[in-house]
């Protein structure tokens, strides 16, 4: 069926989109991560190899953690995205506890992969709370980090998952 | 003794964090001027070749085609590359990728449909990839001005004299007092890429026809205006950087994207983006040099070094960016770990290749020379049975001990002393337990064999060049440091508003820092050769008690006391003898005032930083698989600034940064087409999340003669030492000597005689 709208809910709010290759429209070839940060201004997800091999631009669709450089946007009506924008309490802003043991453990250096680690990892414990370090080094086994904050990242995101117990 | 610091030597939660974790951080590709156009290249698909015909015109004729250049119309003065040989575009191109054609457009897909439209007819050229044929005569020749493809000695950002020549003592003598004598070639030859996962981008936008605003992916922005500027005829540039998304030395000067988008920004008289794709970036943008090292080394019986002669041929591919810069710290770096030799003739040759060219990148020049002299030593050491950590225990400088730095000049090391840190790092490891002798594995079991190596590095640039400072103090308590520093993951900025903190007696949330903007900032040379700590650190430092000595100064005749007598704490300044009698520096400075202080800091080449690297790995026998059972890495900071981000400094010795390119990280280049044939993540390998050794840090404090903090930055060095360490151990497991890097299961079988 021919379709000429979609609709996406990013972080809690939806967005009516029209496809088509006039200004404004959503290219049938446009990737998600692309409207993410153009269309939506959502930028915290980054475009980086964008052929899907180093994780920058993870987002959670229906729980599960995707590179957006992957996905055609045509693809994604009705799916539920999180992006690292929808990690904070949207009433109180409060800081994910997630993204609180990233800071408390210091894993980041430039911050580039930063927002796709944490959505990979986020995924990651809403499957499973009480991942070992195995489980968590295979989930972010496609996540790139050239500065190299593996070590810390592991540890943060061990932490949140004891905390979160 | 109890750390009395508030900030120093303490983990906080860097100023930066909360905008990292929540994707707020600004990134260069997450800001955009008005009006601002897309620039994309055409590139050539030969190694070398002459452009015979041209046509642009239906790509002009494009909608929403702003600009479109060829070499016919680049501004002729602009010329990058050291010295000064390289175009915006030429009529010449010189490796798969070189610049064909430039446009502008309103998106992105535009300019590529318009690239498309552009038709190019070349005359095929022979290429030339390898050093040794490139300086052979009747090779093919990349540059006219540079006959036997070889480039002008000479970096004069470094020396006013060219520095490519390490000649010293009397060679034929320090031979003869030699008990062991090696001679041979060995190599470091796979130019792997540096990869920041940001790739290099660049924003031109010209505010007036000579001032050009450049927003940069760079790590260094008062570097790349001090040398872009050299390049582009009468310009003024103004360097802004945001957030910089890794850079490990790779996006400093960032010369063809700057090029690139300034040409057409020109052009198109909009503000342009030139974006690198992840493809470009690791096809056509700097990568690590290659280098290849004919040379002889003699040692005595007792480790020490007599006599070190060769050649050292340089690939730097088709362009120098500060390559000659790199042999001369190089050539430094050598003398250092080799410090107690006399006796040296050892030179730099820079060479030009068809391939995209080898620029900065953590290591410069040392870690690339090195990581082919350390093998070559240890056959030296082989012949004698030595060990190879009392080895480097009895050569690397010391107190009293001279080399040649890179501004030509004989410097005389002071204040450091590294014996103790070898061997701490060496007991951590377990290196006597260990350590069975050369070629002599430390344990096999079936067909897994394991061994140990080492190696050491130093360099010092840790106080290189210059730096300036302001600390500005308002009335109510806060300190503004106006230094332009840039943040790609060191977390620098961070640990400056640490040092001003502490000296300012301030809060941490009290500190803040200017933007990396060259405009609002006084000159920094920049974040290059572990510099930070000390160089801008003793600015900053200056800087703020400058501003501390003036307060206290107007505040003395208010309290009656002298300014000796006075402190300050928290916005307060007090008597230190009687802490009652207090006021708020807006009693001493009015609502309407603030106080800066300068510092500045000159450059000193006396005390080099050091790093010594232990690995174990375990290679199967049957596979060549290697895998690295564990690292221990050891250094001495002098004083610790910030524990976790030293601690990363060191994990970042992963990567083409050192370890990796020992193992499996290289550019593979097909010499039949003059294709890097790795132009992606997937076939371009790099070590996931799920293969991170244990790694054991071991960091001294001794305090040096700095700064009032008596701190030295090692963060570039961390992975120097292991691609010779690595190879070592890999000889050590298997008990044949494999000196090819990247030392891959193909390498390891073919050197047993199993493939």
């Amino acid at each position: 069926m021919k379709q000429d709208k979609i609709r996406l809910t990013v972080n809690g709010s939806s967005h009516d989109l029209s496809i088509g290759v006039n200004l404004g429209e959503i290219a049938p070839s446009e990737t998600l991560v692309h409207t993410l940060r153009e269309t939506l201004g959502l930028t915290g997800a980054k475009e980086s190899c964008d052929h899907g091999a180093c994780g920058c631009c993870t987002v959670i669709m229906d729980g599960q953690a995707v590179p957006s450089c992957m996905v055609l946007t045509v693809e994604c009506h009705g799916k539920e995205i999180t992006t690292i924008e929808g990690l904070q309490d949207p009433e109180t802003e409060a800081l994910d506890p997630l993204q609180q043991s990233f800071i408390d453990n210091m894993a980041f250096q430039c911050g580039y992969c930063t927002p796709g680690i944490i959505m990979t990892s986020k995924a990651l414990l809403e499957k499973n709370p009480r991942p070992d370090e195995e489980e968590i080094k295979e989930a972010l086994a496609g996540n790139f980090c050239r500065c190299i904050s593996q070590y810390q990242v592991i540890e943060a995101v061990k932490q949140a998952a004891k905390n979160g117990r | 003794m109890a750390n009395a610091y508030r900030y120093l030597g303490k983990n906080l939660p860097r100023k930066d964090a909360t905008d990292i974790v929540t994707g707020r951080a600004t990134f260069l590709d997450d800001f955009k001027p008005a009006g601002m156009l897309y620039g994309k290249a055409l590139r050539s698909p030969h190694p070398h070749a002459l452009i015979t015909h041209i046509d642009v015109s239906e790509a002009r004729q494009l909608p929403n085609v702003h600009a479109v250049l060829t070499h016919k119309d680049v501004p002729p003065e602009w010329l990058t590359g050291l010295p000064n040989h390289r175009a915006v575009l030429d009529r010449k191109v010189r490796h798969v990728g070189d610049g064909v054609a430039l446009v502008a457009a309103k998106t992105p897909e535009i300019a590529l449909k318009a690239l498309r439209l552009i038709k190019v007819e070349y005359e095929v050229l022979q290429p030339v990839f390898d050093v040794d044929e490139a300086v052979k005569p009747g090779a093919p020749q990349l540059y006219e001005q540079f006959p036997g493809n070889e480039f002008t000695p000479g970096c004069p950002v470094f020396s006013p004299e060219p520095f490519n020549h390490v000649k010293r003592g009397n060679i034929e003598e320090g031979f003869k007092e030699a008990d062991f004598v090696v001679e041979g070639t060995y190599g470091y030859e796979k130019f792997p890429c540096p990869l920041p996962p940001e790739s290099p981008a660049i924003i031109a936008r010209w505010d007036t026809p000579t001032d050009v605003t450049i927003w940069a992916t760079t790590q260094s922005p008062t570097m790349l205006k001090l040398i872009m500027e050299t390049k582009m005829g009468d310009t003024n540039i103004r360097c802004i950087s945001f957030n910089v998304g890794g850079s490990y030395g790779n996006k400093q000067t960032v010369p063809m994207p700057v090029f690139y988008a300034a040409a057409l920004a020109k052009a198109a008289n909009r503000p342009v983006k030139f974006s690198l794709s992840k493809a470009e970036q690791l096809l056509t943008y700097d990568l690590r040099l290659s280098n290849r090292v004919h040379a002889k080394i003699g040692v005595r019986k007792d480790g020490s070094v007599s006599a070190v002669q060769g050649e050292w041929l340089v690939d730097t591919g088709v362009s120098s960016d500060l390559g000659q810069g790199q042999i001369a710290v190089g050539l430094g770096e050598a003398q250092v770990m080799m410090a107690k030799c006399k006796n040296w003739d050892l030179e730099g040759r820079l060479i030009a290749t068809n391939r995209s060219a080898s620029g900065i990148c953590r290591g410069f020049g040392g870690q690339e020379l090195k990581s082919a002299l350390i093998p070559l030593w240890g056959q030296a050491m082989k012949k004698g049975h030595l060990d190879p950590v009392e080895c480097f225990k009895k050569n690397f400088v010391q107190p009293g001990d001279g080399y040649f730095w890179r501004d030509g000049k004989w410097w005389v090391c002071r204040e450091v002393d590294y014996v103790k840190t070898m061997e701490e790092t060496a007991k951590k490891f377990g290196w006597r337990e260990k350590w069975k002798g050369w070629n002599t594995p430390t344990s096999v079991n079936g067909t897994k064999a394991v061994g140990v190596g080492v190696g050491v590095h130093g360099n010092a640039d840790a106080g290189e060049d210059e730096s300036e400072a302001y600390v500005r103090l308002d009335p109510f308590g806060n300190a503004i440091l106006q230094c332009c520093v840039a943040e790609s993951g060191m977390g620098q900025r961070n640990s400056l508003c640490k040092m001003v903190a502490e000296i300012v007696q301030v809060p941490l949330e009290s500190v803040r820092i200017t933007p990396s903007d060259t405009l609002v900032n006084p000159f920094d040379f920049g974040l290059a050769g572990s510099r930070g700590s000390r160089a801008i650190g003793s600015a900053c430092t200056r800087a703020a008690s400058d501003a501390i000595r003036q307060l206290l100064e107007r505040a003395a005749p208010v309290l009656k006391v002298t300014p000796e007598e006075l402190a300050t704490k928290d916005g307060m300044i007090f008597v230190k003898n009687n802490p009652e009698i207090t006021i708020p520096w807006i009693a001493v400075m009015g609502p309407m005032n603030t106080i800066t202080g300068m510092g500045h800091y000159e450059a000193d080449y006396s005390m080099p930083n050091f790093m010594i690297f232990f690995v174990e790995v375990e290679v199967d026998l049957e596979t060549g698989q290697v895998e690295i059972l564990n690292i221990a890495e050891g250094t001495d900071v002098g004083r610790i600034i910030d524990p976790l981000n030293l601690k990363m400094q060191f994990h970042g010795a992963f990567g083409s940064a050192g370890v990796d390119s020992a193992i499996y990280e290289e550019s593979i280049l097909d010499t039949e087409t003059g294709r890097i044939m790795t132009g992606n993540m997937i076939d371009y390998k790099w070590r996931p999340f799920t293969d991170f050794p244990p790694f054991d840090t071991v960091v001294l404090e001794s305090e040096f003669d700095t700064h009032v903090f008596k701190a030295i930055g090692v963060g570039e060095i961390t992975g120097a030492p292991a691609p010779g360490a690595i190879l070592m151990a890999i000889s050590n497991a298997v008990g044949v000597d494999i000196m090819d890097y990247p030392a891959t299961p193909a390498v390891i079988l073919k050197t047993l005689g199993k493939s």
